[in-house]
C-alpha cells in the first residue's frame, strides 16, 4: 500500500481537521471584525475617556506574537480562576489580536477621508451612531479591502498555531497522522495545498468585492 | 519568580533573537535575488518562483516547520532542530521579502536608469551605485515591517522542541506552578525587541533621508 493510499483512507481525519480549522477562522474572523468596527467607533469619538487606553491596548497587542496571547488566556487566566478550554481560548485569542489589527487598518484609513464629509453629515442632522454606520463604516470596509485580505490570510495561519495548544485542526490531523504512519512528507502537502486553496479562495472573493466596489462608487471618492 | 527563572528568560529571549536574526540576514538576501531573477523573467523559473511565493505566503509557519524538521530525514537529509528551524523562517520571509523587493524595482524611476545607460554605465554599475542605494530606502520600511512578522512568527519553532521565548514560560511554570509571571515577562521582552527594531527603522529612515538631501 502506498503512502498515498494510507492518505486517503485516513481522509475522514483530514476533513474533520480542515473542517475544525474553517470552522475556528470563520467565528474568529467574524468576531474579530465585529470588535475592530467597535473599536474603531470609540476611537470616532464616541467614547472620549476610553480613546487613549484602547490607543495603548492595540499598540501593544501589535507588538506581541499571536501565540503569547494564546498562553496568556490559556495559562494565564486560571490564575484569576477563569479557566478556558483550548478551543475557546484559541478562537478568543484570534478574535482579540485580529480584531486590533482591523482597528488599526481601519483607522489607517479612516485618517484618508476628507473631513467634510463628517460635517455635511452633522449638518443633516445624522448622530455618531447612524453616521458611522451608514457613512463611515461601509466606506472604510470597501476601501481597506485589500488590508483586509492580507489579514484574513495572516489570521488563517495564524490558526495553525493552536496546535501547540493542543487545538484539533488541520496541522494537528497532520502532526498525528504522520506520528502514527511515518509519512510526515505526504500528510503535510496535503495540509499545505489546503491551507493554499483557503488563501485562493479568499483572494478571489476580494478581487469580486474590488468589483462590486468600483460598481458602486466607493473608489472614486 | 527567582533567579534561575530569569536567567532561563533571558537565554530564551536570546534563542528567539538569533535565529530570526539569522533568518531575517538570509531572507532580505535571498528576497533581493529572487527578487532580481524575476526581473530576468526566465521562462520556467518564473513559474516556478512565482508558485514558491504563492505557496509560502499561504503556509502556516507552524506547518512548514513541522514539515521541514519531520520530512527531511525522508530525503535522507539529518536536519538538527535549530536548522530546521531556521530553514523553515527563511523560507517564509524570503517569499514576503521578495515581493518588497520586486515592488520597490516596479516603482524605479526609469528616467535615472536611462540616464545611466545614456553616460555609459553597465547594467551592474549601474544597479550597485544608482539603483540599489535608492531601493535600499524605499524598501526599508516594508522590510523592517516583514522583520518584526517574522518575529511575531518565530513562537512557531517552538512546536519542533526548541525553546525559545515562547516556550521557556512553560519550563518556568512547569516548576514554579505558576504561570501568568513569566508570561507576562515574555510579553514585556518582545515589545521590547519590536519596540527596538521600530525605533532603529525611525533612526535609519532618518539617516537615509538626510544622506538624500
Amino acid at each position: 500500500m502506498s503512502n498515498w493510499e494510507i492518505l486517503w483512507l485516513e481522509r475522514d481525519q483530514f476533513i474533520a481537521g480542515f473542517i475544525s480549522t474553517l470552522e475556528i477562522f470563520g467565528l474568529s474572523i467574524s468576531a474579530a471584525f465585529v470588535i475592530g468596527c467597535g473599536m474603531l467607533y470609540i476611537l470616532e469619538g464616541a467614547r472620549p475617556r476610553l480613546e487613549v487606553p484602547l490607543r495603548i491596548f492595540v499598540d501593544s497587542m501589535r507588538m506581541l506574537p499571536f501565540l503569547i496571547l494564546v498562553y496568556l488566556l490559556y495559562y494565564g487566566l486560571p490564575s484569576f480562576g477563569i479557566r478556558l478550554n483550548a478551543w475557546w481560548a484559541g478562537v478568543g485569542a484570534l478574535a482579540v489580536y485580529h480584531g486590533c489589527y482591523f482597528a488599526e487598518i481601519f483607522r489607517g484609513v479612516r485618517q484618508t477621508f476628507p473631513p467634510g464629509q463628517v460635517e455635511a453629515a452633522r449638518a443633516y442632522g445624522f448622530n455618531t451612531g447612524k453616521m458611522f454606520l451608514r457613512l463611515i463604516l461601509p466606506q472604510i470596509i470597501m476601501r481597506s479591502r485589500p488590508l483586509i485580505g492580507n489579514q484574513l490570510i495572516y489570521a488563517l495561519k495564524d490558526t495553525a498555531f493552536l496546535v501547540i495548544i493542543t487545538v484539533r485542526e488541520l496541522t494537528a490531523a497532520a502532526n498525528s497522522l504522520s506520528g502514527t504512519y511515518f509519512i510526515p512528507t505526504e500528510a503535510f502537502i496535503v495540509v499545505i495545498g489546503c491551507y493554499w486553496l483557503v488563501s485562493m479562495i479568499m483572494e478571489i472573493i476580494i478581487k469580486q468585492c474590488g468589483r462590486f466596489s468600483a460598481k458602486r462608487g466607493f473608489d472614486n471618492v | 519568580m527567582n533567579a534561575s527563572a530569569w536567567s532561563m528568560l533571558l537565554e530564551g529571549a536570546w534563542v528567539t533573537l538569533w535565529i530570526s536574526g539569522v533568518s531575517i540576514a538570509i531572507g532580505v538576501v535571498a528576497g533581493l535575488l529572487l527578487a532580481l531573477v524575476r526581473l530576468a523573467r526566465i521562462p520556467i523559473i518564473d513559474q516556478i518562483l512565482v508558485l514558491y511565493i504563492s505557496l509560502a505566503r499561504a503556509t502556516p509557519l507552524v506547518t512548514l516547520t513541522l514539515f521541514i524538521f519531520l520530512s527531511a530525514p525522508n530525503f535522507g537529509i539529518q536536519l538538527d532542530r535549530n536548522l530546521a528551524g531556521i530553514l523553515a523562517l527563511t523560507i517564509n520571509t524570503t517569499a514576503f521579502n521578495a515581493e518588497i523587493w520586486r515592488s520597490a524595482f516596479g516603482n524605479f524611476s526609469r528616467e535615472q536608469r536611462e540616464a545611466a545607460m545614456s553616460m555609459g554605465m553597465t547594467p551592474w554599475v549601474t544597479f550597485r551605485r544608482i539603483m540599489f542605494p535608492q531601493l535600499m530606502i524605499t524598501s526599508l520600511p516594508g522590510l523592517v515591517n516583514e522583520m518584526s512578522f517574522l518575529i511575531k512568527g518565530s513562537p512557531a519553532i517552538a512546536v519542533i522542541g526548541i525553546v525559545d521565548l515562547t516556550r521557556v514560560t512553560n519550563r518556568i511554570s512547569a516548576v514554579t506552578y505558576e504561570p501568568l509571571p513569566p508570561i507576562l515577562v515574555a510579553c514585556a521582552l518582545y515589545m521590547a525587541i519590536i519596540g527596538c527594531l521600530v525605533w532603529l527603522q525611525r533612526i535609519a529612515e532618518h539617516r537615509a533621508n538626510r544622506l538624500a538631501e
